[in-house]
């Protein structure tokens, strides 16, 4: 199954979005959050975006939803290290993470996983 | 203080692990002179926080840099400290910069000023296709895309002098972001109130082009080894 990481400034936004998209991936999906600093305050860690991308790899790719500025700058960091295994999605980060969880946990693969998660654009709210 | 031993002496000429290591050094040791100006910078037009960030993420480069191995890899290590200790949008973007250069400049021990031209070139790509930013939108790149150009196109001179050439291009790069309004990061949600600000991404650049040009005058343009 395709893994996901949630990567924000946040620890609580990050946690909390995963919880989310759990359970709307139907309890399967794996989602794994990055969120703030080492010390658990806002920012980005490099390390926590590493340890949740190698948790979240089964082996059938990771899927990465980013908040903004320095979270997207180091999940594509980290990316680079890791080209076509995982990929970050062009997405808003709510409704893209439970989006890609429930492709993820209905088994399809990254790309399709991936484009669940953009087309979350789509989801008007008016 | 130094860790370099007699086999790091710098090599009249070419760009060296030691003077990879001491580029960093210098780095290291001018952002953090520089860090409230640039936290008072960043103050202005961003979120008052990139001295602080950026002086964190240096001295974890200095302490992360490794021996034995070629220049390349002690910009990669340097590169990935930063990363791991700056916290804002400036750390990945640095961390970039170093591990293209180093990539660049591949296993070679002896790097020409042709080559680290290349190195410096290929560190201003990765910032661009990271962060997506173009010249002009009030960036570090304003300061950098130059300041490679320049670099390359004084490399027959040799690295001191193309480092010298490549840390005027930055200033000037620097100095002109002052009227521009910012289109990337943080301080383009201030749209027109962005100008009339020194970017601080562009003024921690020129330090780097700075201790870039330090260091090679100090090593290169010396006859033999430099003792410390």
């Amino acid at each position: 199954m395709v893994g996901i990481v949630i990567v924000s400034h946040s620890r609580l936004l990050a946690e909390g979005t995963a919880e989310l998209a759990r359970a709307m991936g139907v309890g399967k999906a794996v989602v794994e959050a990055a969120g703030g600093a080492l010390d658990g305050g806002l920012g980005t860690s490099l390390d926590l975006v590493e340890r949740a991308v190698a948790a979240a790899d089964g082996g059938d790719g990771v899927l990465l939803l980013a908040d903004l500025g320095s979270s997207v700058l180091t999940a594509k960091f980290v990316l680079e290290e890791h080209e076509g295994e995982a990929v970050l999605a062009d997405a808003p980060l709510v409704e893209g993470a439970v989006a890609a969880a429930s492709a993820a946990a209905a088994g399809a693969d990254l790309a399709a996983v991936r484009a669940a998660a953009e087309s979350a654009h789509d989801l008007r709210k008016h | 203080m130094s860790g370099l031993t007699t086999a790091d002496a710098f090599t009249a000429g070419a760009f060296t692990a030691a003077e990879a290591a001491a580029w960093i050094r210098r780095a290291a040791e001018l952002v953090s002179a520089d860090a409230d100006r640039l936290t008072r910078l960043d103050a202005a037009i961003g979120d008052g926080d990139h001295g602080l960030n950026l002086d964190r993420g240096f001295a974890a480069a200095v302490e992360a840099l490794p021996g034995g191995v070629p220049p390349g890899r002690v910009l990669i290590a340097a590169g990935r400290a930063i990363v791991s200790k700056t916290g804002g949008a400036s750390g990945p973007l640095y961390g970039t910069a170093l591990r293209r250069a180093g990539k660049a400049l591949g296993d070679t021990e002896e790097a020409s000023a042709a080559q680290l031209g290349e190195a410096l070139t290929a560190a201003v790509t990765g910032i661009r296709e990271l962060g997506g930013a173009q010249p002009g939108d009030k960036t570090m790149l304003d300061a950098l895309t130059p300041a490679a150009e320049a670099f390359a196109a004084s490399a027959e001179q040799g690295v001191p002098a193309a480092a010298r050439a490549a840390l005027e291009a930055a200033e000037q790069g620097a100095e002109a972001t002052v009227p521009l309004v910012a289109r990337k990061g943080r301080a383009s949600y201030l749209g027109e109130r962005s100008a009339g600000h020194l970017d601080p991404g562009a003024a921690s650049s020129v330090l780097l082009l700075r201790a870039l040009a330090d260091v090679t005058a100090t090593s290169l343009s010396a006859p033999g080894p430099t003792e410390t």
